[in-house]
């Protein structure tokens, strides 16, 4: 049976929700900024008026937008608000079904089950309206039978718009849009695409399966199901706990890294609070990754498999700081850092125990981490840490924990 | 966007936070009894008409929009539940001296 699938995307988020909370700016251009002195002073978001009548783009620098926009309202970024609202939207969302599965703060797929076709349309405007009324801010909706799909439908028109693509008419919708339109298709495989004189959906539509799979792997065979319309991946139960697929932390660091030894401690502080986080909630991870921009704001990431599954803040570092050390060759300061953990399982799960004793280590380290643990909570989170923390504790001041990652985990990972 | 030109003088209103005096009912409902206005005057709230989830587009801010009808007069009364306090409000137009 065809699938009805909504996707649905908070147009400028932040700063809708801004605008939304003081309408007397709504009007103006409107910045929702970092922490200057943090040294994260760039747009997070900004309005529609601000992008269109001004051209300023998230990422920018507060300057930069200065500059084209002098006028330009500058808000400061209010975290816990904006995960109000997005709580908010969900809620607004289940009412129409269990299936809601959240793809960062602002976007949600909606799957709706036992409709008759074209009832999607109508919800989703419902929605439209309700999102407006009830939360005062606007929304894209894209109504598929995919999810690939509901997403590129939610791009396709902005703001506060739907748009349906239908297994009749996503040839002529979506084939025409360049390739990086699709989901997972980034710069790297852009260019990759382009090279072979991909440029187009409709062109990897097209090309033979097995060609893209030698080109780019599985990811390949992937990229070809997804622009034939041929996605068939679920929309997960809203509070599903398979959602958590991946645990991570990121931090802009008050100053550039410019040696090994100050990357040590910003990927301490950084593991611990990983760690940490994966001890609340129960779970090991086997695949930890580090993704890295350095002063140029040129971003990579890298991961590798860990032997066993963990959540020990050492072995995480561990593992972190020897993949750092693999794949940067220092050809520039770096700006930012952070590491993410996947490929979870349960904390419980059964393991293999070896005859040279580093599983009794290895319970000896968590048990050591279970007491740090109990010990921040029970008398705060300055009680007890690393001595290498103290030698510079500029960098170590960094609070990852309150610094949380939106970038939605990998969606490919399951 | 026309939500935009909805909300154009939306300088001439403020939002009024007051002192509510609330019925938790035996049926789970909680309805609003009496406002209490910043000069310490009381009103009863005759009737509440409807309530609903809502943005207020004068001030800002969204949360339970209770319609209640005051002295005949028709007024919207917002329970702003945020994560870290829950408080009631009232969009007034600024300069206004009683509910």
């Amino acid at each position: 049976m065809e699938r009805t699938i909504l996707h649905v995307d908070a147009n400028s988020f932040f700063a809708s929700v801004e605008c939304s909370l003081n309408p007397s700016i709504a009007n103006k251009p409107v910045a929702v900024v970092g922490d200057v002195e943090k040294r994260r002073g760039i747009v997070l978001t900004a309005n529609y008026v601000a992008k269109l009548g001004y051209g300023i783009k998230t990422g920018e620098a507060i300057w930069q937008a200065e500059q084209k926009c002098p006028e330009l309202v500058k808000v400061r970024s209010n975290m816990h608000m904006y995960l109000h609202y997005s709580r908010l939207m969900r809620e607004i969302l289940s009412d129409y079904s269990d299936y809601v599965e959240p793809f960062g703060c602002d976007e949600n797929w909606v799957e709706l089950k036992g409709l008759l076709r074209g009832a999607g349309m109508e919800i989703a405007e419902k929605i439209r309206a309700r999102m407006k009324a009830e939360l005062g801010i606007t929304v894209s909706i894209g109504v598929s039978f995919n999810k690939v799909f509901a997403k590129l439908g939610s791009d396709m028109k902005k703001p506060d718009a739907v748009t349906e693509i239908t297994p009749e008419n996503f040839k002529d919708k979506i084939w025409g849009l360049n390739a990086e339109a699709l989901l997972y298709v980034g710069r790297k495989t852009k260019a990759k695409l382009n090279k072979r004189s991909i440029y187009t959906i409709g062109d990897l539509a097209n090309t033979d399966k097995k060609l893209l799979c030698s080109w780019l792997g599985v990811n390949g065979a992937m990229l070809w199901d997804y622009a034939n319309g041929l996605d068939a991946s679920p929309v997960m139960p809203y509070g599903d706990p398979r959602v958590i697929k991946s645990i991570g932390n990121s931090t802009t660091c008050p100053r550039d890294l410019r040696n090994n030894t100050e990357v040590k401690t910003v990927l301490m502080v950084i593991a611990e609070s990983v760690a940490e986080r994966m001890r609340d909630h129960h779970v090991k991870g086997r695949e930890i990754s580090v993704a890295i921009r350095d002063n140029k704001l040129n971003w990579s990431s890298h991961q590798c498999r860990a032997e066993r599954p963990t959540n020990i803040s050492g072995e995480i570092y561990e593992y972190a700081f020897e993949l750092f050390k693999e794949s940067y060759t220092w050809e520039r300061p770096i700006r930012s850092i952070g590491i993410c953990v996947g490929k979870l399982c349960s904390e419980v799960c059964a393991e293999q125990l070896d005859l040279l004793g580093i599983a009794d280590k290895r319970i000896k380290l968590e048990a050591i981490d279970r007491a740090a643990d109990s010990l921040k909570r029970r008398f705060g989170r300055k009680v007890i840490g690393r001595a290498r923390l103290l030698e510079d504790t500029q960098l170590s001041g960094v609070d990852p924990k309150m610094d949380h990652r939106l970038t939605p985990a990998g969606y490919m990972a399951r | 966007m026309q939500y935009v030109k909805e909300r154009k003088d939306s300088n001439r209103y403020k939002k009024q936070y007051v002192n509510v005096f609330v019925k938790y009912g035996s049926d789970g409902y909680i309805t609003p009894m009496s406002i209490e206005w910043i000069d310490g005057s009381r009103y009863i709230i005759d009737r509440v008409v409807d309530v609903r989830r809502a943005a207020s587009l004068k001030c800002g801010g969204t949360g339970l929009r209770y319609t209640v009808k005051i002295q005949g007069k028709q007024r919207m009364l917002f329970f702003e539940d945020m994560p870290e306090r829950q408080r009631w409000f009232l969009e007034t137009e600024t300069g206004c001296t009683g509910v």
